[in-house]
């Protein structure tokens, strides 16, 4: 087909270049703030990098103890997603290869689990992490995270080991590899593409819950970056460049990440989904 | 580390047993500290009589009609913008996607600085453009704020609607387009006719989640306005987190949660069911 210029076309990028700018300005205006000092912020523009900029908002941040809710955000996502992705991976073969009555049953349950909002849940959750002994550690965050995780994490992989050739499972069985060496030696290699999106997915949802960690903790020491964020704006509220530098830095591992492995990050965005 | 067992067991004990929890303490009243007692049918009929609910419930549907209205005309047509494989486009989608690396809060932090009436950069805009219609109190304006929070909310979910519609876009077979161009169908009525009926799954997927979504909002407006100015955009999760966390009525914010799940499962079913769309069942044998 060849591409004629149209009408519709050129509305369609004007349109489309302006949901741009809605998008781009206000992470241009937070890049800039962030550049400022209290001082700068309020005497010059907003949009334009005029005057003096400085890095001094960024030490001002960890000053108060931004690095401490890093550290508690990489340890939560890291554990969460490890955990995540390893037991659903583990769970989706049982839930292929074993067509017990228990085993389906469970995997309904599971499904119905995808339509359950966690604020509908959330004060009895507190109460169960009230009486286990586990509020405000990080240890609340990572259990209940990781179960809200669990429905579609397992729906993913079942849908995909589901498409592992049954002959192939079959051969190396007959060749007397046990279930787990299929396990190790063939779903396990199979599944890393698949894997990354789901950590990448999973990764980003505990990344930036806000809703858990404000429920079921309360210390400084144990705050994750959303949460730690909302802490320094209490601290800092005229301080906007501060504000900004806080909010760029809960974004920064996730922008890095993002740049290297842009194709795989707007897969496991979209096409977990829409598959 | 083999088997249904270990994420059936996180799963039960975290999600499953507080919902069963949910609805029975609905029924107690308990303050989270003595013994809870049974209150009978007593939290469901405060709910029919308390006006702060009452105006929960209608800001809650303003929110996800609002919410549906807005997000899907421009995840849509932003999604068949970018589902081209033009270099530029490509860099378009690149950007577009940058919200969804965002956390709420930070979302939220930013656009109160943005939006701040004093400081903020809509007003230094607004000064220096003379667009004055810029320069308003986005937050305090009681006829306003909610309407900046549906702003803000979309902003923040149309880059992944815009994901789901281009995903969806490009799995449409090209056959279908060039047969449509030999028949001499117009841009407009390919538009309407293959690809709008070829997204229908799409369309329901990206609505269901943004009706449900938007049903069980907290967040942004937790951070950005708690429900005020008044109670104008206090939503019914908000309502809730309140009656629970800060009046300790454990018993009542419960019924409020049911509520909250039950009409948010009514609402997907219902779309599943209306649009003819393949449940969750026939979907894990593929037939989707």
């Amino acid at each position: 087909m060849r591409r004629r210029f149209t009408v519709g076309k050129a509305v369609a990028l004007v349109l489309a270049t302006i949901w741009l700018v809605i998008v781009a300005a206000p992470l241009y205006y937070m890049i800039l703030a962030s550049l400022r000092t209290q001082g700068t912020y309020l005497t010059s523009s907003p949009w334009i990098p005029s005057g003096s900029l400085s890095t001094s908002s960024y030490g001002t941040v960890f000053d108060a103890g931004l690095g401490r809710y890093l550290l508690n955000s990489v340890v939560l996502t890291a554990v969460c997603v490890v955990l995540t992705v390893t037991i659903s991976l583990g769970a989706a073969y049982r839930i292929v290869r074993r067509r017990s009555r228990a085993v389906s049953a469970s995997f309904t349950v599971m499904l119905f689990g995808l339509a359950i909002p966690v604020q509908a849940i959330i004060v009895p959750m507190y109460v169960l992490i009230y009486k286990m002994h586990l509020y405000d550690t990080l240890f609340a965050l990572i259990l209940t995270l990781s179960a809200a995780a669990v429905p579609v994490s397992v729906l993913i992989m079942v849908s995909f080991v589901r498409d592992i050739p049954r002959e192939l499972i079959g051969a190396m069985l007959v060749d007397g590899g046990g279930e787990w060496t299929v396990f190790r030696r063939l779903i396990w290699p199979l599944s890393r593409p698949v894997l990354a999106t789901l950590a990448i997915y999973d990764g980003l949802n505990v990344w930036n819950n806000f809703l858990l960690p404000l429920v079921l903790t309360q210390s400084s020491s144990v705050a994750v970056l959303p949460l730690g964020l909302t802490k320094l704006e209490g601290l800092y509220s005229v301080n906007v460049p501060a504000v900004m530098a806080g909010v760029l830095l809960s974004v920064l591992p996730l922008l890095v990440l993002f740049i290297f492995m842009r194709r795989q990050v707007m897969n496991s965005l979209g096409g977990m989904i829409a598959r | 580390m083999l088997g249904a067992g270990p994420p059936m067991l996180l799963f039960c004990l975290f999600i499953v047993v507080p919902m069963i929890a949910a609805v029975l303490m609905s029924f107690v009243k308990w303050n989270g500290l003595g013994a809870p007692r049974w209150a009978g049918g007593a939290n469901w009929a405060e709910f029919f009589s308390d006006p702060v609910a009452r105006t929960s419930v209608e800001v809650t549907v303003k929110l996800v009609v609002l919410s549906y209205v807005v997000q899907t005309p421009i995840s849509l047509g932003l999604g068949l913008f970018t589902a081209g494989r033009q270099r530029y486009k490509t860099v378009y989608a690149t950007i577009f996607v940058l919200p969804l690396l965002m956390s709420t809060a930070g979302i939220a932090l930013l656009w109160e600085s943005l939006l701040d009436p004093n400081f903020g950069a809509l007003t230094a805009l607004s000064k220096s453009t003379g667009l004055s219609f810029l320069n308003q109190n986005w937050l305090g304006d009681p006829h306003l704020t909610l309407y900046v929070v549906v702003a803000i909310i979309a902003w923040q979910f149309i880059p992944f609607h815009t994901l789901l519609y281009a995903v969806g876009r490009r799995q449409v077979p090209q056959a279908l387009y060039e047969a449509a161009l030999l028949d001499g169908a117009s841009p407009w009525q390919m538009l309407w006719r293959v690809t709008l009926p070829q997204l229908r799954y799409t369309i329901v997927t990206s609505g269901i989640l943004m009706i449900v979504g938007s049903l069980t909002y907290f967040d942004i407006i937790y951070i950005m306005t708690d429900g005020g100015p008044g109670y104008t955009t206090r939503v019914l999760s908000l309502d809730m987190y309140n009656v629970a966390f800060l009046q300790d009525q454990y018993g009542y914010a419960s019924v409020l949660a049911v509520i909250l799940s039950v009409v948010g499962i009514a609402i997907a079913i219902g779309l599943v069911r209306f649009s003819g769309f393949a449940s969750m069942a026939s979907q894990q044998e593929g037939a989707a």
